[in-house]
């Protein structure tokens, strides 16, 4: 068996003289693109698995590692675990709601210290450093502590209070990012007009710096809905997304349904045609 | 007249406050709470009493230290990994990415429209001893039946380098961005060759977004418990993280929680200053979005 291989994979002999090679010095433009795509590749590669096995056919408990042929079973069946699927409509909706008060709170804050030099302007960028910079763990766990010493019950509402307070600092750095990018004369001219304040920041900055708010909007959802750490600590008994498929891990020996890949590669698609979307509106507004 | 001044100068003030309560409450004020919590004793059924004890902190200390550090090591491999990964597409794509810039960062972002547990869970289920990784070591017999990549050490980096690498690119490619093509052509007017030209224009500028960077990584990989928890097995690769939520979750024993989640900062925060000391930028802070 071994010998026979062997043969097999022997390479044919060359039957033309090798071509005289030119000397040709080595090419040192591919290397960083050719490592680009690699690290693409790796990025990606799991993301691909994902949403391949979410296909694979089997008796529909776990994901079987091994192929057992294509089947729709699962995207027909998708809502089958009842749990589940609240679970995902929880973290929907959560992300919405922290996405909606993060975007509202954090614009206001990046237009403010965009725009204006002020006392305790410093103050506020070490607060937004320091909440950015701090670890989940230790966010989760304080929050965690003064829920309990203060005797609040854990579920959806502490979400929502916990998701808005890890993702605002996150919208007010890329909204303060793209206020660098307004000029002041504009809203001066517009004041000079005699258009309020109100009117000026609706008319003219928010039109301005609206890129910003969507980056800023699309990062505090995806920070929402991808959370694990902080929602842990502060759920109570209701249940997200990520942490339903955790505590299936636990119940399955370190598997999931195959109805978790179909989510995950939905909510994947959903993603990634927004960011295009919003990105190709914004292109083209700003054109 | 002076009214309207003194209202136009309130204006900063008004806009921030709301985002600035928010988190004032919700994350200042919890770290109290929590400062609190971790000089209590007692236990979960008799209740815990604030005594202004600091034994827990000593106790945590002798009981989690291999933990703590195990994090640090962890997340120091990580963290260069993700450097020496990160610096060369954020250089090529800041001085080289042409058009398409925006397309190659949306395509290193695309991990994050997957759930961190799912893609963690992803990779548990590729490096399976039956899986596709293995499987195919094994198939081309380069590894032996005993070979393992699941519950090591190196499963559990890997996953962290996974997780955390785009945020290693985007503050080392913010930074290069930012550098003028300009100073490239004056060194290499000035007879810089592309290494020096590298090596004495372009990095120095570019540290800022590398201390952002390596800020960024570092600080989630080391305090990071899922990807322990998911690839990594056993005690023999359990990080500090775990400890935090079992303390909190499992076992009820807050004060300890609380004592190591403030050692777990604390060294945190000595390592970032320490750091910061040692290369001296200003504006470090400022590239890491603050």
């Amino acid at each position: 068996m071994t010998t026979l291989t062997a043969e097999v994979v022997k390479p044919p002999e060359p039957t033309a003289p090798p071509a005289p090679r030119r000397r040709r010095r080595f090419n040192g433009r591919w290397v960083l693109p050719t490592w680009l795509a690699l690290v693409i590749l790796w990025l990606v590669a799991p993301i691909i698995v994902m949403a391949v096995y979410g296909f694979n056919d089997g008796n529909g408990k776990v994901v079987s590692t091994t192929w057992q042929g294509f089947t729709f079973k699962w995207y027909t069946n998708i809502f089958a675990y009842s749990d589940l699927t609240d679970a995902l409509v929880n973290s929907i909706t959560i992300a919405l709601i922290t996405t909606a008060i993060a975007t509202v709170l954090g614009t206001l804050m990046g237009v403010a210290l965009g725009r204006w030099r002020f006392r305790g302007a410093g103050s506020v960028n070490l607060l937004l450093f320091a909440n950015i910079a701090a670890p989940e763990v230790v966010l989760g766990a304080a929050l965690l502590s003064m829920f309990l010493t203060l005797g609040v019950p854990r579920g959806y509402l502490t979400i929502i209070l916990a998701h808005v307070m890890f993702s605002v600092a996150f919208v007010v750095v890329t909204v303060r990012a793209r206020m660098a990018g307004l000029d002041p004369a504009l809203e001066e001219a517009s004041r000079d007009l005699g258009a309020g304040a109100i009117t000026t920041f609706f008319k003219v900055t928010l039109p301005v710096i609206k890129s910003g708010v969507f980056a800023g909007a699309l990062l505090a959802f995806a920070m929402s809905i991808d959370d694990y750490i902080i929602t842990s600590f502060n759920n109570g008994s209701t249940q997200t997304f990520p942490l339903w498929v955790w505590g299936a891990r636990n119940r399955l020996a370190g598997s999931v349904p195959p109805q978790v890949n179909v989510m995950g590669t939905l909510i994947f698609v959903v993603g990634v045609l927004l960011a295009i979307t919003g990105a190709i509106s914004n292109r083209r507004k700003a054109a | 007249m002076r009214w309207r001044a003194f209202k136009a100068r309130l204006a900063p003030y008004y806009l921030v406050l709301p985002g600035w309560l928010w988190l004032v409450i919700f994350f200042v004020v919890p770290l109290l709470f929590m400062l609190s919590v971790s000089t209590m004793t007692g236990n979960i059924l008799d209740g815990f009493k604030q005594t202004w004890h600091l034994s827990t902190y000593v106790d945590a200390w002798n009981s989690y230290h291999t933990q703590i550090i195990r994090s640090l090591i962890y997340g120091l491999i990580a963290t260069a990994v993700c450097l020496i990964i990160a610096y060369p597409i954020a250089y090529w794509i800041a001085f080289r990415g042409g058009r398409h810039k925006q397309v190659y960062l949306f395509l290193l972002l695309l991990p994050f429209f997957v759930s961190f547990v799912i893609r963690t869970q992803s990779w548990e289920f590729m490096l399976d001893d039956h899986g596709m990784v293995v499987g195919l070591l094994r198939t081309f017999g380069l590894v032996g039946s005993n070979f393992h990549i699941l519950q090591t050490p190196v499963a559990v980096i890997g996953g962290l380098i996974y997780n955390f690498m785009p945020f290693t690119v985007l503050p080392i490619y913010v930074a290069l961005e930012r550098v003028d093509p300009a100073l490239l052509e004056a060194s290499s007017d000035l007879y810089a060759n592309k290494a020096s030209a590298f090596l004495r224009v372009i990095f120095p500028l570019s540290i800022p977004g590398v201390f952002a960077a390596v800020l960024l990584t570092f600080v989630p990989v080391a305090s990071d418990y899922v990807n322990a928890q998911i690839l990594g097995g056993g005690t023999n690769t359990t990080m500090v993280g775990t400890i935090i939520e079992s303390q909190y979750l499992t076992n009820l024993d807050y004060p300890t929680a609380a004592s190591l989640s403030f050692i777990l900062m604390a060294v945190l925060l000595i390592g970032i200053f320490l750091y910061a000391r040692l290369l001296g930028t200003e504006d470090a802070m400022e590239m890491a979005g603050a």
